[in-house]
This record gives C-alpha cells, sequence and structure tokens, in this order.
C-alpha cells in the first residue's frame, strides 16, 4: 500500500529525497515526463487529450515536520529544535530516529518522582530537551549522528479496523498518495502533479515550481485537521473523520477560486460523494504560495481529514482517502476554461 | 540467555497493576526454563521454586515486580475514552503516546488532545491535565461502546529498541528489568551448586502499594531476601546526587529497610568477582518490594539491588543491558555461596 510505505519514509522539511524516490518509482509508468527542479520538487507532467489547451497543477507536500540535531554535548545527548510546527507538549517519552542511518533515540525526561510540585504541570520547553542515543559520549555519539542530522517520530503504520489507519506524516503523504493515484487518468488538459518539498517551513518548494510552470488552474492537496474530539463548548470542527473530502473556502493563506470550488461542489453532488467544508481562517497549503505567483492562479484546496497532524502519529479514515480521489478525478474531468475566469 | 530478546518480550507485554496476566505467561516461560516448580499465587505473584542442596536448606526470596503504570478506562463520550490512571504516571508524556486498550480485544490507539492552533498561548506552555485528554481507537461510536467497558486497563505500547552499545529503551523496565536480572539468576544457578532453596518471585501489584510481596512474602516464609528494582540513572537534570550511573553496576542500597549483614555480604561478593557495584543511600521508605517484605511475618533481612534507569515512568526507559547482567550475575554467586546467616 503506498499510503502506509510513503508514511513510513522519513523526509523531514529539507531533506525528502527518500519519499521523492518512492514516488517517482510509483507514478512514472503512468505519466509523460519526470522531473526534479533545482529545490527538489518532482513534477510529473502528464500530456492532456486535446479538448483544451489549460496547464493545470495539483500539489502535494513531500515534506513533513520532525526535529533538526543542533548541538551534541560531551555526554553524548543531541540537543535539537523543531523543523516546522512541532507541537512541544508531545515531545517528551517519543521515540525518534536520527539522520540518514534512522538511528534510533528517545526523547526522556526527569523522573516524575523527583519533580517539584511547579514542574509537573508546566510543558517542558524544547530547549530543556535531548535525545538519547544511548552514546557514553561525544565521540561516540558523533560516529552515529551529526549536527544538522533531521530526525522523525519513530511510528509504525496499521490499520485500526472500520477501514481507519494510523501512521505518522499523513499531513502530507495523505495528499502525495492521492495525487498518485489521479496521475493514472488523462484529462481534457495538460497535467502537472508536483510533489513538493519545503511545504512546513512555509511553501517553498511551491512558489518556485508555481513559478516555473505558470498554470492556469492549480489544486493543492492536503492532509488536513480533523479535531472532531469531544469539547467543552460546541465548536464545530475544522473538519470530521469519515465526512467525506474537506473543500477550502479560505484558510490562512488564501482564498479558493469560487469557480473551482463551485465545481468541486457540484461534481461531488452529481457523483454522490459525501463533502464537507473546512473550517474558514485555519491552517494554510501550497496554494498560497501557487496562487500568488506572476499574476494570480486560480486554486482551489481539497483535503484528506486527519486526526493530530503535527504530532507524531495521525488517524484518517481510508473512505475520505477513497472519497478524495474520487472526488478529484470527477471534478478535473469536469474542469472547463469557464471554471477558471472570475464571476 | 540473550538478555535484549527477554528484556524485550518481558517490556513489550502487557501487564498493568492488577491486571498482570500479559506478562505473567512470559514470566513462566522464562522461568520454566530453569526451576523445579513453578505456581502462581492468589494475587496473580509468579513464583519460581529451586530445591537448594543443603540437609534442611533455608529459604532465600528473590523479589522484582512485573507489573507496569498504566491507563483505565473511566468513560466513553461520543466514541472518545476517558481515561484514569493506574499508578505514578507523568502527565507530561500522555499527550501523543500510543496505548492498547484491553477491551473484549486489544485496540491500539492514541491519546489525543485539542490540536495546538485552537489552544491560548498560556495553554500551550501548561501540560494538558487529564480531563482534557482523550484514547483515540479510530472506531465508531457503536464499535467502541462494544469493544471497550469501563474499567478495562490501557497499556502503553512502546516498542522495546536497542540504543548505541549495550543500551535499550521500551516500556516497564520499572520493573521487568530487573525480572529480566532474575531470569538471569535462575539460569547462572542452573549451572551451579546451591544450598539455600531459592523462591524468585515475579510480584504482581508493586505500583500500587508492594501488595503481591507483601502475599507472597507471607506464603514463602523466606529466611532472607533481596528486592530487585530500578534506581534513577543519571540523565539530563538531574545532579550526581540525586543519580546513580548507568553501566556502572546495580547500586547495593543502604539505609534502614536493608540488613546491614545481608549488604555487607553483597558487596564483599561484588568486589572479590570485581563485579563492578554502586553504592544507593536511601534513608527512609525505600518504595520497592523490599519496603514490605522486610516487616514480613516476624521480619526478614532484607536488601535491595537497583539497576541504574534513566527517565523513569515513560514509555522510553533507558538502561544498560550490561547492569541487568551483572545484577543477575552478583544475585547467583551470592546464592551459590550462601551457608549460613548472619555469617559467623
Amino acid at each position: 500500500m503506498l499510503l502506509k510505505e510513503l508514511s513510513e519514509a522519513i523526509g523531514v522539511s529539507g531533506n525528502e529525497e527518500k519519499v521523492r524516490k518512492i514516488i517517482e518509482e510509483y507514478v512514472k509508468p503512468h505519466v509523460d515526463k519526470v522531473s526534479v527542479d533545482s529545490i527538489g520538487n518532482l513534477i510529473a507532467f502528464k500530456q492532456g487529450d486535446g479538448s483544451y489547451s489549460l496547464k493545470v497543477v495539483l500539489a502535494a507536500h513531500m515534506d513533513e515536520i520532525g526535529l533538526m540535531v543542533t548541538y551534541i554535548n560531551e555526554k553524548g545527548y543531541l540537543h535539537f529544535r523543531p523543523v516546522g510546527g512541532v507541537d512541544e507538549r508531545i515531545l517528551p517519552g517519543k521515540r525518534v530516529l536520527v539522520g540518514d542511518k534512522a538511528v534510533p533515540g528517545v526523547i526522556g525526561l526527569k523522573p516524575i518522582h523527583l519533580l517539584k510540585e511547579e514542574e509537573r504541570s508546566q510543558v517542558a520547553p524544547v530547549e530543556s530537551l535531548v535525545i538519547d542515543i544511548g552514546a557514553s559520549d561525544k565521540s561516540s555519539a558523533e560516529k552515529m549522528v551529526k549536527v544538522g542530522d533531521y530526525a522523525t517520530f519513530d511510528v509504525a503504520f496499521q490499520e485500526l479496523g472500520a477501514r481507519r489507519v494510523k501512521g505518522k506524516a499523513f499531513d502530507d503523504r495523505a495528499g502525495c498518495a492521492v495525487l498518485a493515484e489521479l496521475v493514472k487518468e488523462r484529462y481534457p488538459f495538460d497535467l502537472y502533479a508536483v510533489f513538493t518539498v519545503q511545504e512546513e517551513v512555509g511553501l517553498r518548494g511551491a512558489k518556485v515550481a508555481a513559478y516555473a510552470i505558470e498554470p492556469d488552474a492549480a489544486f493543492s492537496i492536503e492532509g488536513t485537521v480533523a479535531d472532531d474530539l469531544p469539547k467543552e463548548k460546541d465548536v464545530s470542527p475544522t473538519a470530521r473523520l469519515g465526512h467525506g473530502p474537506a473543500i477550502t473556502i479560505m484558510d490562512r493563506t488564501f482564498v479558493a477560486f469560487h469557480p473551482l470550488v463551485r465545481l468541486l461542489v457540484e461534481t461531488a453532488e452529481a457523483e454522490g460523494i459525501p463533502y464537507q467544508f473546512k473550517q474558514p481562517l485555519v491552517g494554510g497549503t501550497d496554494s498560497g504560495a501557487i496562487h500568488l505567483t506572476k499574476k494570480g492562479v486560480p486554486s482551489a484546496t481539497v483535503a484528506v481529514p486527519c486526526r493530530y497532524i503535527h504530532s507524531p502519529v495521525s488517524i484518517l479514515s481510508l473512505d475520505d482517502f477513497e472519497n478524495t480521489i474520487r472526488l478529484m478525478e470527477a471534478a478535473l474531468k469536469r474542469l472547463k476554461p469557464e471554471h477558471l475566469r472570475v464571476e | 540467555m540473550n538478555t535484549f530478546e527477554v528484556l524485550k518480550k518481558l517490556s513489550e507485554a502487557p501487564g498493568v497493576a492488577g491486571n498482570e496476566s500479559g506478562v505473567s505467561q512470559i514470566v513462566a516461560e522464562e522461568f520454566k526454563k530453569y526451576v523445579d516448580e513453578l505456581r502462581t499465587d492468589a494475587l496473580g505473584n509468579v513464583i519460581g521454586f529451586k530445591k537448594g542442596t543443603g540437609p534442611s536448606p533455608r529459604r532465600i526470596m528473590l523479589a522484582a515486580h512485573m507489573d507496569e503504570i498504566g491507563l483505565m478506562v473511566s468513560e466513553i463520550e461520543k466514541g472518545f475514552i476517558r481515561f484514569t490512571t493506574v499508578g505514578g504516571i507523568d502527565d507530561r508524556i500522555l499527550l501523543g503516546q500510543e496505548v492498547i486498550v484491553h477491551g473484549l480485544k486489544p485496540l491500539p490507539g492514541i491519546i489525543a488532545s485539542k490540536p495546538p492552533h485552537l489552544l491560548s498561548p498560556e495553554e500551550r506552555k501548561k501540560v494538558t491535565p487529564k480531563d482534557q485528554l482523550f484514547v483515540d481507537v479510530g472506531l465508531p461510536e457503536e464499535e467502541v461502546k462494544a469493544l471497550v467497558r469501563v474499567g478495562d486497563f490501557i497499556s502503553f505500547a512502546a516498542k522495546c529498541v536497542r540504543l548505541q552499545g549495550d543500551m535499550a529503551s521500551g516500556k516497564a523496565f520499572d520493573d521487568r528489568a530487573s525480572v529480566a536480572a532474575l531470569v538471569c539468576c535462575l539460569e547462572h544457578l542452573s549451572q551451579m551448586k546451591h544450598r539455600w532453596d531459592v523462591y524468585a518471585v515475579a510480584t504482581s501489584q508493586e505500583e500500587m502499594g508492594l501488595r503481591g510481596a507483601v502475599v507472597s512474602a507471607y506464603g514463602i516464609a523466606p529466611d532472607l531476601a533481596i528486592a530487585i528494582d530500578v534506581g534513577f540513572g543519571d540523565s539530563p537534570g538531574l545532579s550526581d546526587a540525586e543519580a546513580i550511573k548507568v553501566g556502572k553496576g546495580p547500586a547495593i542500597a543502604i539505609g534502614p529497610n536493608f540488613h546491614p549483614a545481608l549488604r555487607e555480604a553483597l558487596v564483599k561478593i561484588a568486589q572479590e568477582l570485581e563485579i563492578p557495584y554502586q553504592t544507593e543511600a536511601i534513608p527512609g521508605p525505600s518504595g520497592t518490594d523490599a519496603w514490605a517484605i522486610q516487616v514480613s511475618r516476624e521480619g526478614v533481612p532484607t536488601a535491595l539491588l537497583s539497576i541504574p534507569l534513566r527517565y523513569m515512568h515513560t514509555p522510553v526507559e533507558t538502561l544498560s543491558l550490561k547492569d541487568i547482567e551483572r545484577t543477575g550475575l552478583l544475585l547467583a554467586h551470592f546464592i551459590s555461596r550462601l551457608e549460613k546467616f548472619p555469617p559467623e
């Protein structure tokens, strides 16, 4: 299963090579050309059937949040900083894999027995935490890892039953897996499936890819926040698991292009595919960078709802995942030049 | 024996205090290889008996607890599981942790809470309190209700891994590292002569108040006892005064909980055999099975060996495998030389 392979691959922002190789191998037989640009984006090109002379970009980011080793101390412990939006609350007591050799390590904590009362309720700041790889001192640690090495959480992909799965980095390997399926079809326009880098550190891969391609329209495919846990106050969740692909109207980085949103909604209703709107003004995607490219690009975002993104382990529904593929495939087949005109 | 393999089997087995059956099966399998008799008592203690060669052998009890800290289902709300804690859980490590809910079948789950973008800046600095945490098993509400009941145990699902050198990390090393040391000791003893009868006990419910030790010590009525537990190993945030050193051998404890002559005898053997050891001063209650055993029946001369452990009560407890082996070796040699106690 591609989603499992992608979820378990290590690829923190700036070091997406392993993920890129998996995707490249998977999509190559289905597309006309595969290329990698200077920043590391993987671009799979598939010529259209000749109906319209349009260039459409589909973007999903390969990178995941993680940690970077910033210093190795005399005792052989690794100091680190987050790469991307890591929730500091979740770091203590986790297993990680460090560097290209995936050296196992743990993020420990002072034992609860020796804590002062006030320490028990304070989140340990990231500066106070270290990774322990079991090295006896600095020089033996340096045989295995170096400053600048990335670290990710050591989490296995697993089926939970009821079509739900857990794993790491569903944000946005879920999107990558959706894209990898979508390129199998031929569409009425030229398709550029762009697997971007460095989304988590500021949408940087998407920016240069969109500049080079100059698309007429773009869709970002994401793994987005599903926060449907019980809450004290009845606030509407960002998205719900099992309720279908989440269509963005507006997030922190862009306002979705209305005719494209309409296309998505009409397609879902015509095809009987469940969908939901993502709660406005939460999060951001590659569309934020793409829609501002050159003279502007009509853009939309569709996402697979994932619980607990930016933590070591997320949960998604395979129904949502497959419905995202269905929705996108059907919408792309219905896409016409009039969907790219401002109403 | 392969110390890591035994430790890994013990560590990854579920066995929250009060429901040790998962781990006790593993303990029984390992003990069985070396003992003459094996039994389980009313509180679930696993007791391995190895007959001594003396004419009317006296009894030594070795105790290491096999229970672990964990969680318990307290309520099911919209398909998400609220929980309470079993033993001294550190709230700081709960969020984002993988667990197994022991319902009608074992269900993998994740400890979850509100995502960070819905928190105020102050909330992000506070450890998320238990009443805002849930276990999510990813299943629809009806399925959760059918499979999970209030009172079901929840254990951590951490993998046991090798780190660099002879270091390893995993959950429940407190105190299954010491159970592994017992297995190691029994293996050595199976190649040695010993006059005393040996009772190796993997105790239950230590984390709930040393309960397994209370009844097993009564049942065995030992003449001598040695508890084996974990001690705070040197790690970031701990001063040298607070910690014993990982990789430098077991600590032999000194204090009111421990019989001075028994302690001396252990020290002497460690020195003779050049087994590295350390000294741990415990001025009051040791919080270990030794505390209960010392006052069993008319009193039992008791000692404590501590295996140095980093990050105690987290799912990434970390230790040196050599320290486990040294503990097993020291125990075996001590027992094989045991004749009279107190020595004349």
